[in-house]
């Protein structure tokens, strides 16, 4: 099992907890699991396709990672919004 | 009292008050909701008290929140379900255009990019996509405009649930009178000048219809916003014809007809596409009562110099009808000016508010 770590708004999302036990062979796998875990959350993290909205970051045991990184149990998961200089 | 709903890209503000000639002081903010989030779109539900605010988290996508109870309380909020693209396709959500209240009760119908309209008929709390648009087979040759795919005006037909036009930039207009089961184009006699002329064909062109509103009080008639152009339409959508004649520029966002009088349209015009502001820097609404034969304008307390400002195709609005038409409109200065008296005086209802990107009233 990986760990998936989530912070406000998400944590409210699902069940105020902020981290997530999950099953999965790459990055992806455990978002879906997570928004399937948490219905509340279903597309808040992955779009209709299947991807990681463009402005969440996701990093793997500290490091940047995507979709298709691999994961391992005991890995950690972070989900964090982007820091998107630009926005006003 | 009239409520004013005004969506902004930092938040939902809720004003009270009534529209009074050159001042702030007829209105005042009673709530802000949806702190810091763009708020695309609002709209209260009048009958049923409902009230939606559209989304779009530069994080999170796009999402649809309604309450019942006090705006001014996160937790009154709850997230709308079912307002998605089917999974597994090559696109999704990209943003909320409109709402619009449907003829059948509890009904209601929402448009979005990609150019996909959604229906409710619960209130509003939960949505399904209309299956006869989005397997339009045309579909795959539409093309967005500036602003996306968007699907952004919708009018229903006063007492026929079954009758409905929907106009998306830059797809054109489609027009159905089976309920959404089956939808055909509206665009004959748009001429799109942004095209070498042996281009256009109404069937296939990309035709960028910036917003299009129905006559409550003669449904046949129709008024449209054009991507330069102002146009009629006296058979339900099937052909218009240029009525733009008389205005400073024909080229502009919103557009609003009152509802009693099917002679009676309003039209903000901006300079032209490439310089999108108030001709001259002065601020009007202009205003036709022969179905846009003439056109007056309608600046009676409104910025007169130095006004560069731009009003988007959601932030004009009116409540109201005949000579007791309010009529409102928000700028992206974060301004927001309102007329009781169908546009012969204005006051302001609001200033220093974020860009403002849609207005509605009740």
């Amino acid at each position: 099992m990986a760990v998936v770590c989530v912070r406000a708004p998400l944590r409210a999302l699902a069940g105020g907890r902020g981290e997530h036990e999950l099953e999965g062979a790459t990055v992806v796998d455990l978002l879906r699991g997570f928004e399937s875990a948490n219905p509340d959350a279903a597309g808040w993290i992955l779009d209709e396709r299947g991807r990681i909205r463009r402005h969440i970051n996701v990093f793997v045991n500290g490091e940047r990672g995507a979709g298709d990184t691999a994961v391992s149990a005991g890995d950690r998961v972070d989900v964090i919004p982007a820091i998107t200089g630009g926005f006003s | 009292m009239t409520e004013l709903v005004v969506g902004t890209k930092k938040g939902l503000f809720l004003l009270e008050g009534q529209p009074r000639e050159g001042s702030t002081e007829g209105f005042e903010i009673t709530t802000r909701a949806c702190a810091g989030q763009p708020v695309d779109y609002a709209l209260r539900d009048p009958r049923s008290g409902r009230l939606f605010a559209a989304v779009t988290s530069p994080f999170y996508g796009p999402k649809l929140f309604y309450t019942d109870g006090d705006p001014a309380a996160e937790s009154d909020w709850e997230q709308a379900d079912g307002v998605t693209l089917p999974e597994g396709g090559d696109q999704a959500l990209e943003r909320i255009w409109v709402i619009a209240a449907g003829e059948a009760p509890d009904t209601l119908y929402m448009g979005a990019d990609p150019g996909v309209l959604f229906e409710s008929h619960d209130g509003g709390a939960s949505w399904e996509i209309n299956a006869g648009l989005w397997n339009q087979p045309s579909r795959r040759d539409w093309r967005p405009g500036g602003g996306g795919l968007c699907l952004h005006s919708i009018s229903t037909w006063p007492g026929d649930p079954s009758r409905l036009a929907v106009a998306i930039s830059a797809a054109g207009m489609w027009l159905t009178e089976d309920g959404g089961a089956s939808w055909r184009r509206g665009n004959r006699g748009l001429t799109p000048r942004y095209l070498p002329e042996a281009d256009i064909d109404p069937e296939t062109t990309a035709l960028c219809v910036h917003h299009v509103e129905r006559s409550r009080s003669r449904p046949e008639r129709m008024f449209m916003q054009f991507h330069g152009g102002v146009y009629r339409s006296d058979d339900a959508g099937e052909s218009w014809g240029e009525i733009g004649a008389g205005l400073p520029s024909d080229f502009g966002f919103p557009l609003k007809v009152d509802p009693l009088d099917p002679d009676s349209a309003y039209v903000i015009p901006l300079v032209a596409d490439m310089d999108r502001v108030m001709p001259d820097g002065r601020v009007r609404v202009y205003e036709t009562r022969d179905g846009g034969s003439s056109w007056s304008p309608r600046g009676d307390g409104l910025p007169a110099k130095h006004a560069y400002l731009t009003v988007l195709r959601q932030a004009f609005t009116s409540t109201g009808q005949g000579e007791a038409l309010q009529l409102y409109f928000g700028a992206t200065s974060g301004d927001v000016f309102g007329s009781g008296d169908a546009g012969a005086s204005w006051g302001m209802a609001a200033t220093r508010l974020p860009p403002v990107f849609s207005v509605s009233a009740s």
